[in-house]
C-alpha cells in the first residue's frame, strides 16, 4: 500500500468519526440517565438491594450504605412482578444445577491438571513414567478443562439464569438444554481422554479431536436452543445490555468452533492463522461477553442502581463486537504471516481500549460513592474484583500487542501470566460471584458458612496475586535474557525457576480456595451446617411485603 | 436496543469481517504458496515421529518459526537459522509454530544437533545432557531391559544414567521422533518471496517510540 493512500484513508476515518461524534453529542448519545438501563428492575425496586449470598447483617449494612449514598427511595418493589422473577428462577433451578455442578466438578480437575502442571515446569524428573502425566499433555488437559468444562458451564449456567429474569419469562424449552449439557459433558469426557491417550489435532485450543467436537457442537446448539426460543417469546419490548452480550456470543460460539473445526480445510501456514484466529476470539467473543454480560446484570442488581450510561454500554458492545474479532494476528507477531494481517490486529488490540474504557467507566460511575457496598456483598467483591480485572487484562493485551513490547513478551512466561488475568482474575472471579448470587435463589437455602465465602475470596486473590506478580516477573527477565544474543539460552531456563516456584505455591493456593468453595456447595446442596432465618430468599421478601 | 435482528445480524456481520480478515484473505493469499525449493516432504516414519511430537505436546515448549535478524538478531545468533518463510511449511499440516520458548526454537535441530544418539539419550533423560534443563524426561518411550534384540538401537547414555545391569533401547516411537527432528532443517536459503506475502521477506517495521 502506498503513503498516499494511507493517509487519504486516515482522513477519512478521522473526517467519519469526527461526524459521528458531532452527531452523538446532538442526539444525546452518552446523558446518563436512560431508562432501558432500569428494565432490570421491578417498578419501584431502584435503592432496594438484592444480595442473596449475604448474611442478614450484611445485608442491612448493604442496604444501609447504598441508602446513605441517595441511591433512590424504593420499598420493596412490585409484589406481582418479584413473584414472577421468583417464578423466572424457578423455572430454571434444576438445570442451573446441573451447570453448575458440571462446572465445579471441571474447576477441581483444571485446578489439578494445571497445579502438576506448574509443578513439572521446576521439577521436571516428577511423574515422568507415564505419557499422560507428561508435561505436554497434562498442561493441555489443564487447559481444555478450563476452557470448555469451567468456564462454559459456569457461563452458560448463568446465562440461563439471567435470561429468563431480564425477558421477564420462563426459560422455554428446557429438556433441550439438558440433553445437550449431557452431549457437551460427554463430549468433553471424550476429548480429554483422546488427548491425554495421544490423539492431539496439534492446534492450540482445538486440541480434540474433530470427530469429538461433533457432541459439543450438538451439544451447545441444544444448550443455545432454549435461550432463542425464550428470546422469540419474550414479555418485555426491550433487551437489557446483558442479553445483547449473551445473545450474540451464544451466536458466535458455534460459529467459532465449527469454522475452526471442518476438517481438511486449512494447510500449511494457514493453518496457524485460522488458529490464532480461533483462540483470541473464543476469549474475546465469547468467555468474555459471557462474563461482561453477568457483570452488567448482577452489579446494578446487588446495589439497586441502574447503570449509569446505558448508551455508552451500546458503544462498549459494538466496539468489542467489531475489534475483537481482529486482534488474534498478534499472536504471530514475526512469523511466517502475512505482515498486513499482524499489523491490522495490533491496530484492532490497541482499539480495545475503547471498548474497555466504556465498560470501566460506565461500572466505575455505577459504583460511585458506593465502595464501601464491597465489604458486605461476596458477590460484589468477586464481580468488583473480576471487572477491574478486565480492565487491568484488556489494557495489559492491547500494550503487548505493541511489537516493541511483544519482542520481550513473546514466547514468555509473560503471555501465560496475561492469560490467567484474563480467563481468571476477569471470567473466573465473575462466575464465582454469579454461582454464590444464583445459589440460595435456585434451591432457596442459603450459603450456610458466610466465612467460607470470605477464605474462599481471599484463598483465590491473594494466591492469585502471587501466582500473576512471579510469572510476570519472571516471564519479562525470561523474555530479556533470551533477546540478548550474548547470553547463553539457558540463563533464561535459569532465570524463571523462583518465579515458577513461586507460581505453582500460588497455583497451590488457589487450588485450595476452589476446594473450600466445592466443600461449601456441597455443603449447601446436602442441607449441612447452621439453619439461618433465610433472609436472603424471596419467600420471605414476599412475606414481608404482604404484611404491611 | 429492541430487536433481536438487529442485535443478531450485526453480531453475524462483525464476526463475518473477522473470518474475512484473518481467515479467508490470508487463505487465499497463502495457499497457492510453493514449498521452499529444497524443502522435501516428510517421509512415513518422519510423519509418525511428528504425530509423536504432537500426542506429547512438545509445541508448548518450543517453537519452530526463527524470526528475522533485523527483528530479533539473537534468534539468528543463537543458530537457530534464517526467518521462515511460509513455503517452509508447505508440507505441515498443521504447522506447529509455537508460542512459547521455555525451550529453543526447533526449526532447525536437525543442523544443530545431527545425531540420532545425542537426540535418543536427551529425550530419556535430558539433564544428562543439558544441566538444568527444565524439560520433561521421556523415559516411556524407552525400555531398559537385560539385553537388547539385535535389531533394536541401544541407547549410549553419559555415565551414572543407565539403569544398574540394563541396556536402554529405544521404542519405535522415540526412533520416530527423532528422525522428525532430524528432518528439521531449513538451511536452504528462502526465495525471496513478494514483500505482501510473506513477513520475513520484509524487514518488521519498528513501531515509533
Amino acid at each position: 500500500m502506498n503513503p498516499a493512500a494511507i493517509l487519504l484513508s486516515a482522513f477519512v476515518i478521522s473526517f467519519v468519526a469526527l461526524v459521528i461524534f458531532i452527531w452523538s453529542q446532538r442526539i444525546g448519545l452518552f446523558d446518563r440517565s436512560s431508562t432501558g438501563a432500569e428494565v432490570i428492575f421491578a417498578p419501584g425496586e431502584i435503592g432496594r438491594i438484592e444480595e442473596p449470598a449475604g448474611t442478614a447483617s450484611s445485608q442491612q449494612a448493604l442496604q444501609g450504605a447504598v441508602d446513605a449514598a441517595g441511591t433512590g427511595t424504593a420499598a420493596h418493589g412490585d409484589p406481582h412482578e418479584i413473584a414472577e422473577r421468583a417464578a423466572a428462577d424457578a423455572s430454571t433451578g434444576p438445570l442451573i444445577f446441573f451447570f453448575y455442578c458440571c462446572s465445579i466438578v471441571w474447576l477441581l480437575v483444571a485446578s489439578a491438571a494445571g497445579l502438576t502442571a506448574s509443578i513439572k515446569l521446576h521439577d521436571p524428573d516428577w511423574l515422568t513414567s507415564q505419557q499422560w502425566l507428561t508435561f505436554g499433555i497434562i498442561r493441555t488437559l489443564h487447559l481444555n478443562s478450563v476452557a470448555y468444562g469451567w468456564t462454559p458451564m459456569a457461563g452458560l449456567g448463568t446465562v440461563l439464569f439471567v435470561i429468563p429474569r431480564v425477558l421477564k419469562t420462563p426459560l422455554i424449552g428446557m429438556r433441550f438444554a439438558f440433553l445437550g449439557a449431557i452431549l457437551w459433558n460427554a463430549g468433553l469426557i471424550a476429548g480429554l481422554g483422546a488427548i491425554a491417550a495421544g490423539f492431539n489435532a496439534g492446534l492450540m485450543w482445538l486440541e480434540m479431536p474433530w470427530q469429538v467436537s461433533i457432541l459439543m457442537a450438538v451439544g451447545g446448539a441444544l444448550i443455545g436452543l432454549p435461550l432463542v426460543l425464550t428470546l422469540v417469546n419474550r414479555r418485555v419490548e426491550h433487551l437489557y445490555v446483558s442479553v445483547w452480550y449473551m445473545g450474540a456470543a451464544l451466536f458466535w460460539f458455534p460459529v467459532l468452533f465449527i469454522t475452526a473445526k471442518i476438517p481438511g480445510l486449512y494447510t500449511g501456514v494457514q493453518a496457524g492463522t485460522m488458529n490464532w484466529w480461533f483462540g483470541h476470539n473464543v476469549l474475546g467473543l465469547f468467555y468474555t461477553p459471557l462474563a461482561l454480560a453477568s457483570i452488567y446484570y448482577f452489579l446494578p442488581k446487588i446495589i439497586g442502581r441502574p447503570i449509569r450510561s446505558y448508551n455508552l454500554s451500546l458503544l462498549g458492545f459494538w466496539a468489542l463486537a467489531f475489534f475483537y474479532g481482529q486482534v488474534g494476528g498478534h499472536h504471530l507477531i514475526g512469523g511466517p504471516v502475512p505482515e498486513w494481517m499482524i499489523t491490522l490486529s495490533i491496530v484492532q488490540s490497541m482499539m480495545m481500549i475503547i471498548p474497555v474504557a466504556a465498560f470501566s467507566v460506565n461500572m466505575f460511575q455505577t459504583l460511585e460513592g458506593q465502595l464501601s457496598t464491597f465489604r458486605y456483598s461476596p458477590t460484589l467483591r468477586f464481580i468488583g474484583v473480576g471487572g477491574l480485572m478486565y480492565a487491568a487484562s484488556s489494557l495489559q493485551g492491547s500494550i503487548e500487542a505493541l511489537r516493541s513490547v511483544n519482542l520481550i513478551t513473546h514466547f514468555t512466561h509473560f503471555t501465560v501470566a496475561h492469560a490467567h488475568l484474563g480467563l481468571y482474575g476477569f471470567v473466573t472471579f465473575v462466575f464465582f460471584g454469579a454461582m454464590y448470587f444464583v445459589m440460595p435463589r435456585i434451591t432457596a437455602r442459603e450459603w450456610p458458612y458466610p466465612r467460607l465465602i470470605s477464605a474462599h475470596f481471599w484463598l483465590v486473590s491473594g494466591g492469585f496475586a502471587l501466582y500473576f506478580i512471579g510469572l510476570t516477573i519472571g516471564g519479562w527477565l525470561q523474555g530479556e535474557a533470551m533477546l540478548d544474543g550474548t547470553r547463553p539460552f539457558m540463563d533464561s531456563v535459569a532465570v524463571t525457576i523462583p518465579y515458577l516456584q513461586a507460581r505453582s505455591i500460588g497455583g497451590a493456593i488457589m487450588g485450595l480456595g476452589h476446594l473450600i468453595f466445592a466443600a461449601h456447595f456441597i455443603a449447601m446442596v446436602l442441607n449441612f451446617g447452621p439453619t439461618r432465618n433465610q433472609p436472603a430468599l424471596f419467600s420471605h421478601l414476599l412475606a414481608k411485603k404482604v404484611a404491611p | 436496543m429492541k430487536s433481536e435482528t438487529t442485535l443478531i445480524g450485526g453480531a453475524m456481520v462483525m464476526i463475518a469481517l473477522s473470518i474475512s480478515a484473518l481467515v479467508i484473505v490470508p487463505a487465499m493469499e497463502l495457499h497457492d504458496i510453493a514449498p521452499t525449493p529444497g524443502l522435501k516432504p516428510y517421509t512415513s516414519a518422519e510423519l509418525r515421529g511428528r504425530q509423536v511430537y504432537i500426542s506429547n505436546g512438545c509445541v508448548y515448549c518450543h517453537t519452530q518459526q526463527p524470526r528475522t535478524k533485523e527483528f530479533a538478531p539473537a534468534d539468528f545468533k543463537r543458530g537457530w537459522g534464517r526467518a521462515t518463510v511460509a513455503g517452509d511449511y508447505a508440507y505441515d499440516s498443521p504447522p506447529l509454530l509455537g508460542d512459547m520458548r521455555t525451550g529453543p526454537d526447533l526449526m532447525n535441530i536437525g543442523v544443530r544437533q545431527p545425531s540420532e544418539q545425542w537426540n535418543l539419550g536427551h529425550l530419556y533423560e535430558p539433564r544428562a545432557y543439558v544441566p538444568g534443563s527444565i524439560m520433561p524426561a521421556f523415559p516411556f518411550l524407552f525400555e531398559a531391559k537385560a539385553q537388547a534384540d539385535k535389531d533394536e538401537v541401544v541407547v549410549t547414555l553419559p555415565p551414572g544414567y543407565t539403569p544398574a545391569n540394563k541396556v536402554v533401547v529405544a521404542r519405535p516411537e522415540a526412533l520416530d521422533l527423532v528422525k522428525y527432528l532430524l528432518s528439521l532443517n531449513r538451511s536452504f536459503p528462502a526465495i525471496e518471496t513478494p514483500p505482501a506475502a510473506s513477513a520475513p521477506a520484509t524487514p518488521a517495521p519498528v513501531p515509533a517510540k
